[in-house]
């Protein structure tokens, strides 16, 4: 309690990094205040609030990559801006509206280009990563030149984009070998309504999730030519799903040992998948429909939260035993966890009460905490090093 | 199970007789809350359109206060909209539907 009041003590009277200061980048991140437009630039080592950089445009949904120095993030914001910060000088750098209306992005395994994927137009769109000048266009036709939302883009080795189509229902591989000319691969009948994606942590397997129907579509980047196949599709078959009242993300790989956690669609609770055999070897009953299932950096854990009406909770999970082991209420809407690049603590970002919290993830105490305006994604620079974010 | 038609009267009802002015603005504040970051994270923060549909005005010339209200109250089958009649009464989705229809900034 007492470093919660020396906290906000702090916060009244700390003096802005200087811009010059001689400082690495590796423990900075960003948490996106979606109403404002802004970034708070956040440090982890003392779990501070370095300043905010403003003048972002519609930052709902917002998400982050990183230059592979760790000192510029470009966001991807809902009103198709790109944008480009410096962290240490917390300004941006450069901005274009590429888009009526993105969702997602990613960077480049060689940190040179930036995709932007778009749901209005539908498609991908490619950008120099120094200048955010226009390198490439993607198209998202289908089906005779309807246009798709593009959702799920990621990186992969071999300088790769992969993307799902939503009204498809098809997953992309873009080579960029050639950036002007990308290669394409296109896999088509993949299922309906994939939503979100992830790539596996060693950037062999893509993965998007289903809406519109039972499983997940698994597409092997080390073996294309097998192409896409469907797992767990007979997971909850002929029953009827509950409300979705957001969307579930999946972003966070929660990997202990062989074993993957991802939220189900429509139902409370988690699975867990086997990645050996791609079969599901156990759910877990949860709070409330999750939203992000995240593995804390050694796979021990994996931290949940949930779609309205449950998002003032947040529940972990022991990997080992496959149990609940505590269930943590932050306050509402909690929407985002991001864990320190070694896991020992993570922050919280809690939308309601305008607050980011930070947890000690073995003791579950909370060890700092922080106002800000409407809080949602929270992005620290070790992502840069990391396939998939 | 209610008749659409009933529904849509009662709503239209509800709307002229101007009941909606009757919500306290505690509770307005919660639900302009709610459209901007919970219908927001479908439709965008500003409504322009995300996953789904855009809520501007414009993009929903045409269509009734009462049918805008018994799509957030039942939801849409076949698409990913949920009904929001567990967290909503009649008059608050009403009123909802009126903000969107006069445009949200």
């Amino acid at each position: 309690m007492k470093s919660l009041f020396l906290g906000f003590l702090l916060m009244a009277c700390y003096a802005p990094l200087s811009a010059d200061e001689n400082r690495g980048t590796g423990d900075l991140g960003i948490v996106v205040e979606r109403a404002n437009g802004s970034l708070q630039v956040i440090e982890s080592s003392g779990n501070t609030l370095l300043g905010r950089i403003e003048g972002l445009g519609d930052l709902s949904h917002a998400s982050a990559v990183f230059s592979r120095d760790e000192r510029f993030a470009y966001l991807f914001g809902r009103d198709g801006g790109l944008t480009k910060v410096d962290i240490l000088q917390r300004k941006v750098v450069a901005r274009t509206i590429q888009s009526g209306n993105s969702i997602g992005g990613a960077i480049s395994q060689d940190g040179t280009l930036v995709a932007v994927s778009n749901y209005q137009p539908g498609g991908v769109r490619i950008f120099n990563a120094a200048t955010l000048a226009p390198v490439a266009e993607i198209p998202a036709e289908y089906g005779g030149g309807k246009p798709s939302k593009v959702v799920g883009l990621v990186d992969a080795p071999g300088n790769r984009f992969v993307f799902s189509l939503w009204d498809a229902g098809e997953i992309w591989v873009a080579e960029m070998n050639d950036p002007a000319k990308p290669v394409i691969h296109k896999y088509k009948g993949v299922g309906m309504q994939p939503y979100d994606a992830l790539i596996t942590p060693d950037g062999r397997y893509y993965i998007a999730g289903l809406y519109g129907e039972d499983g997940l579509a698994l597409l092997d980047l080390w073996n294309l030519d097998k192409g896409p196949r469907r797992i767990l599709g007979d997971y909850g078959k002929g029953q009827q799903k509950l409300p979705v009242y957001k969307m579930p993300h999946l972003e966070g790989w929660a990997v202990a040992g062989r074993q993957l956690f991802i939220p189900a669609v429509g139902r409370h609770q988690v699975l867990v998948v086997d990645t050996e055999t791609w079969r599901e070897v156990g759910r877990l009953d949860m709070h409330g429909q999750p939203v992000f299932v995240m593995s804390r950096p050694d796979g021990r854990q994996v931290w949940v939260n949930f779609a309205f009406p449950d998002n003032d909770t947040i529940q972990v999970i022991d990997t080992q035993s496959r149990k609940l082991i505590k269930t943590l209420q932050p306050g509402k809407g909690v929407l985002h966890m991001e864990f320190e690049p070694r896991g020992e603590e993570v922050w919280v970002s809690v939308r309601d009460i305008d607050r980011l919290q930070v947890y000690d993830t073995d003791s579950f105490e909370r060890v700092a905490e922080w106002p800000a305006m409407k809080p949602s994604g929270i992005f620290l620079t070790s992502r840069a090093h990391r396939i998939g974010l | 199970m209610k008749s659409p038609v009933l529904i849509a009267v009662s709503l239209a009802l509800l709307t002229q007789s101007g009941w909606a002015a009757e919500i306290a603005a505690p509770r307005r504040a919660e639900l302009f809350n709610l459209l901007k970051h919970d219908c927001g994270s479908c439709h965008g923060l500003s409504l322009k359109g995300g996953l789904g549909p855009a809520l501007t005005p414009d993009a929903l010339m045409g269509k009734p206060v009462d049918f805008l209200a018994a799509t957030i109250l039942y939801g849409r089958a076949g698409t990913p909209m949920p009904p929001w009649r567990p967290f909503l009464s009649d008059l608050e989705a009403t009123w909802l539907a009126e903000r969107i229809k006069e445009g949200v900034r």
